[in-house]
């Protein structure tokens, strides 16, 4: 082996070493660390209790209820199985809205007496909201939600067609 | 295959020279390409339907933030070459990626930061690709730092190499961290193989901005070289000639 070959063989060393130590490493944190959990994960009881954590999901259409002349506003998480009713005082990001993701930040507290049975109440002390990595200009979505609406509604059509004797 | 055009390169006075003659015509292009992308990118280019005029940062964030991942991945692959085959022009421009490369690596993580409060809601969260980056700015204070720790050269030289590699670890980790977790942060934008995920009446003056902060970091990369072969080379007898 000449010293090149030692050389070359202590650089693949170190690569190695320190890919796989990376490799358990995040093997390890797979499992334990989430940024956020959903609201079927607390159902499940994989919520903290008494210390917060990070809840995402996305804000309920028609949930989201202001009250005048102050910064309380209140809405639903969902993923669509499962639902938690958030409350925050506070200023809310600007892409804050109706069927937006959102990620935020609380703690689990007694459900007060005005909401639903069985529902989950989540003391916020922060609100992120979530965005994907689609850019478009306005009308480009705007026609793509046009193509998806008609597409459902052909898509519906037909099978009521179907469906019809 | 003839490998002696890269020996001739790999030798001092011939990468100086390279070096002095390539500058501007990487330098002034790229500061056109620009200011090109930032006019297209503020005024010419449509509002995103859901960011609006806030989604322009974008086209210094996205380039900045692969700047800062490829100029790493030079600087492991040159500190690599130099501690294999002990090639002192490679460790050379190893160092002279270092300055630029923090660079953009503040200016992703800056960018972001001033992104991140209006649309977000906050300034900074501990999401994996923000927390990926800020390692990623450690690594190269941390290649500085120890570079700047010893007086031998060829020392510094070897040690920050491992350095360099041992952070190496962490590129990929950055450029999927968005795959495997599901985070804050959103998906990748631009796409080598496969659609992009931006519109292409968007896509522009991202991409001439990409190749602008590519070239501009080349221009710069040769004036870092020229420093590095300066203080390097400064008993060899070419230099003075050259100086003199």
């Amino acid at each position: 082996m000449t010293p090149r070959h030692r050389r070359m063989l202590f650089v693949a060393l170190i690569l190695l070493a320190v890919s796989t130590a990376a490799g358990f490493l995040l093997t390890a944190l797979n499992g334990n660390v989430q940024y956020n959990i959903v609201p079927s994960d607390v159902f499940a009881g994989k919520a903290p209790k008494d210390r917060t954590f990070r809840l995402g999901g996305m804000v309920e259409q028609g949930s989201v209820k202001r009250e005048l002349g102050n910064l309380q506003i209140q809405f639903v998480i969902t993923d669509f199985a499962h639902e938690v009713t958030v409350r925050y005082t506070g200023v809310l990001p600007d892409l804050f809205r109706e069927g937006q993701g959102v990620v935020v930040r609380g703690k689990l507290v007694e459900p007060t007496a005005d909401l639903p049975q069985g529902q989950l109440l989540m003391l916020a002390d922060e609100v992120l909201a979530k965005h994907d990595e689609n850019y478009m200009p306005p009308n480009v979505a705007e026609s793509l939600k046009k193509t998806h609406d008609v597409r459902r509604m052909q898509e519906s059509t037909s099978g009521s067609a179907t469906a019809a004797p | 295959m003839n490998w002696v055009w890269f020996h001739k390169l790999a030798s001092p006075p011939t990468a100086y020279a390279f070096a002095r003659a390539l500058r501007p015509w990487l330098l002034w292009p790229s500061i056109l390409m620009m200011l090109w992308a930032s006019y297209a990118g503020l005024f010419v280019v449509p509002p995103d339907y859901q960011q609006l005029d806030a989604y322009r940062i974008i086209f210094v964030h996205v380039p900045a933030a692969s700047m800062s991942l490829m100029v790493y991945s030079m600087m492991a692959i040159a500190a690599g070459i130099g501690l294999i085959w002990h090639m002192k022009l490679a460790h050379a421009v190893a160092a002279a990626c270092v300055l630029p490369g923090t660079v953009f690596t503040v200016l992703a993580l800056a960018t972001g930061a001033i992104w991140g409060k209006p649309m977000w809601g906050a300034w900074w969260a501990w999401d994996p690709r923000l927390t990926t980056e800020l390692i990623l700015l450690f690594l190269y204070l941390g290649y500085m730092a120890l570079r700047a720790s010893f007086d031998d050269i060829g020392r510094a030289d070897r040690a920050s190499a491992v350095l360099a590699l041992v952070g190496l670890v962490n590129i990929p980790i950055i450029k999927y961290s968005v795959v495997w977790w599901n985070s804050l942060h959103q998906g990748k934008t631009l796409s080598m193989f496969g659609k992009s995920s931006i519109d292409p009446t968007m896509v522009a003056p991202l991409l001439v901005m990409l190749l602008a902060f590519l070239m501009f970091f080349g221009a710069i990369l040769c004036d870092g070289l020229c420093a590095q072969i300066l203080r390097r080379e400064r008993h060899a007898q070419w230099l003075l000639k050259q100086v003199s």
